[in-house]
């Protein structure tokens, strides 16, 4: 503080300073005043120092005639000269915006490299809604949750396939199968959003019209026992099979089956196309994870699969591929591997591998930012945003009293529903609104910005 | 009542700057909650000053608000603090919306000379509350704020004072022509703070 305040007018008059000084000023007081007491020019006020050195002198030097009006003219003066002597601070480090800002992460992060946190996108950390899920299903290896293109979503109950619109949260039954071919193993959408496929228990499949509630066509045949996974490529609909099998059915034409893919020797619990159609990864109870390529399929070499990833060491279900990159898929482990991995599809290398602490039940790309979602099981049953590819936790979203078993996200991916062991299905508004492209992103707000750099 | 003997009501520099700085600290974090600034699931609530208040749990505004108390307060105790304003802007434009002012006049005798005040803590806790409930109901007259905003805090001190590291000199962040209220005061017989909000005229309200 001292350093600072040698520029006072103050401590000029100095009563408290040390006595060498004291005398030095007294000596210098009457004629000198304090000129030569200016460290620089943009303290200089040439008014004042006039003031100074005439009229405060005289007044001074008559102190004892000065009369009460000229002492407030001089301290009104005074003050108004006093302005140029407050000194206006702000922190150079702003504190966070409130709002996610997604350009920010390039534009303002290199100038300021000391900002720790990220402008955040808030996370809602309870569930938007809740529904009830009597007789849901609690197996870790079925698909029972699916959110078509039409926003419909569709889930099994038991031997019912239950239809929840979205836009308008009606609710109604599509089909309900008898008990010896019950209970509904997996439900998946159409790309059309309008029709739906439903795999059974006792290995057959259903083509349903959402828009009719009409059943189109039975495939038979394909599978020995359960369906518990489906995944369509536009008219193909792939079913993977407590058999292990998996099998290309083209859903428009009488012998459907085109192609079968043999590699996993136990039930094939997830199954997912990459966006392009181009590849299939299949998970399954064996801890496999395949990705087989339509072009090899076709050429029916002995080997179909492109690669054959071994490092879980548990069933595979969670399966997800990127929606920015398009040769990245990320897998989850069951209870015993509770990792997250992520490969590069066309090499087949593993990328990274995230120890999440829990089983990994499901898997979900925001469309619109760069993070995964995970849903877990034992011990805290949440779902938990992560950061790609920093995999650092954004949100931990509990609720659910058991695990977590499907999730699926609306059409225009900002809702997720998850629905769990404890019979309950949850709509969490995890993923945000999607950022309207905003105009190039203002090079920074602050005025001062510039200044950080300074060291 | 014989306040002499009683410890508590005397109040020293050093207390009268603690004082004053968690007051700063409590009504930043409640302007930011009010003015929904930050979201207010971000907040959780804490017992103070006999008034439920919220503090917010995002760890970036909170280690903000944390430095800036603590240097609020060394100033205070060095009585070279005149004033605090907390300004709201909006976030897209960086235009001044709100200008949170607290004026603060020191007694400058208890600076030089040392001496200590009397005045008991819950009166000024009194104080204090009132102007917390005024900030609290500030939203009945203060234009919305629809938009992404961000905030700052200005210091306004002594020219004489060396400006810390982590701070830079800053413009007034002024708003033209504005519309002012004015809170209570609150006076710890040390540190005199009037507060004072100033925003921007609705141009709707005009017509």
């Amino acid at each position: 503080m001292d350093a600072g305040s040698l520029n006072s007018f103050s401590n000029l008059k100095g009563q408290s300073r040390c006595p060498l000084q004291e005398q030095l000023l007294q000596r210098r007081n009457s004629k000198e005043n304090m000129d030569r007491f200016i460290p620089n020019r943009s303290a200089m006020d040439f008014d004042y120092a006039h003031y100074m050195l005439t009229e405060g002198r005289k007044v001074k030097e008559n102190q004892t005639v000065c009369s009460p009006a000229r002492e407030a003219y001089r301290k009104q003066l005074a003050e108004t000269l006093n302005m140029n002597r407050t000194r206006i601070l702000a922190f150079k480090n702003k504190p966070p915006t409130p709002v996610e800002l997604f350009p920010s992460e390039h534009s303002t992060s290199s100038v300021h490299p000391t900002k720790s946190a990220k402008p955040r996108r808030h996370i809602p950390q309870s569930s938007e809604r809740t529904l009830d899920a009597p007789d849901l299903v609690d197996d870790f290896y079925l698909n029972l949750l699916d959110w078509g293109s039409s926003n419909v979503l569709a889930i099994a109950l038991g031997n019912t396939v239950y239809l929840w619109d979205a836009s308008d949260s009606s609710t109604s039954e599509l089909v309900t199968v008898d008990d010896e071919n019950g209970p509904v193993t997996s439900v998946s959408w159409a790309p059309d959003g309008r029709h739906i496929a439903i795999g059974l228990n006792n290995s057959e499949v259903q083509l349903w019209d959402s828009a009719s509630n009409r059943q189109l066509r039975t495939l038979r045949g394909c599978h020995r026992s359960r369906v518990g996974s489906l995944a369509w490529n536009n008219h193909i609909l792939t079913t993977g099979g407590i058999d292990g099998q998996i099998v290309n059915n083209d859903v428009r034409i009488r012998s459907h089956v085109v192609e079968t893919y043999r590699g996993h020797q136990q039930e094939v619990c997830g199954l997912k196309w990459s966006a392009s159609g181009q590849q299939l990864a299949s998970g399954g109870n064996d801890n496999l994870v395949h990705i087989w390529d339509r072009s090899m399929a076709s050429s029916n070499s002995p080997t179909q699969w492109l690669h054959r990833l071994e490092d879980h060491t548990s069933a595979v279900k969670a399966l997800a591929w990127c929606p920015f990159q398009s040769n990245l898929l990320a897998t989850g482990g069951g209870g015993g591997d509770r990792t997250i991995k992520f490969w590069n599809t066309h090499t087949g290398a593993c990328l990274n591998s995230v120890d999440t602490g829990s089983q990994v039940c499901a898997l979900l790309w925001n469309k619109n930012e760069r993070e995964l979602l995970s849903s877990h099981g034992f011990t805290q049953n949440q779902l938990v945003l992560w950061k790609y590819p920093s995999m650092v936790k954004m949100a931990e979203l509990t609720g659910h009293t058991s695990r977590v078993l499907y999730m699926a996200q609306s059409p225009d991916g900002c809702t997720v529903a998850s629905a769990a062991g404890d019979e309950t299905l949850r709509f969490w508004n995890v993923f945000g609104v999607p950022e309207v492209a905003k105009p190039a992103p203002k090079a920074n707000p602050e005025p001062f910005s510039q200044l950080n750099r300074i060291r | 009542m014989a306040s002499r003997t009683a410890a508590k009501d005397i109040i020293t520099l050093r207390g009268s700057a603690a004082i004053v700085s968690e007051f700063f600290g409590y009504a930043a974090n409640s302007i930011l909650y009010n003015r929904g600034v930050y979201p207010e699931e971000s907040f959780v609530k804490v017992k103070k000053y006999g008034l439920p208040m919220l503090l917010t749990e995002d760890e970036g505004v909170k280690s903000f608000i944390t430095n800036l108390t603590a240097q609020l307060s060394e100033w205070l105790e060095a009585g070279k603090l005149q004033r605090v304003v907390l300004v709201i802007m909006s976030k897209a434009t960086n235009e001044v919306l709100e200008r949170w002012n607290f004026s603060i006049e020191t007694d400058s005798e208890v600076v030089e000379k040392g001496v200590s005040r009397e005045k008991s803590d819950k009166e000024i806790m009194r104080e204090i509350q009132a102007i917390m409930r005024q900030i609290a109901s500030s939203i009945t007259y203060l234009p919305c704020l629809d938009e992404p905003c961000v905030f700052d805090v200005l210091a306004y001190t002594d020219k004489d004072v060396a400006v810390p590291f982590t701070w830079i000199e800053s413009d007034p962040k002024l708003i033209a022509n504005p519309q002012m209220v004015k809170l209570h005061s609150f006076d710890t017989k040390i540190h005199k703070v009037d507060t004072l909000v100033s925003y921007k005229n609705d141009d709707w309200d005009e017509q």
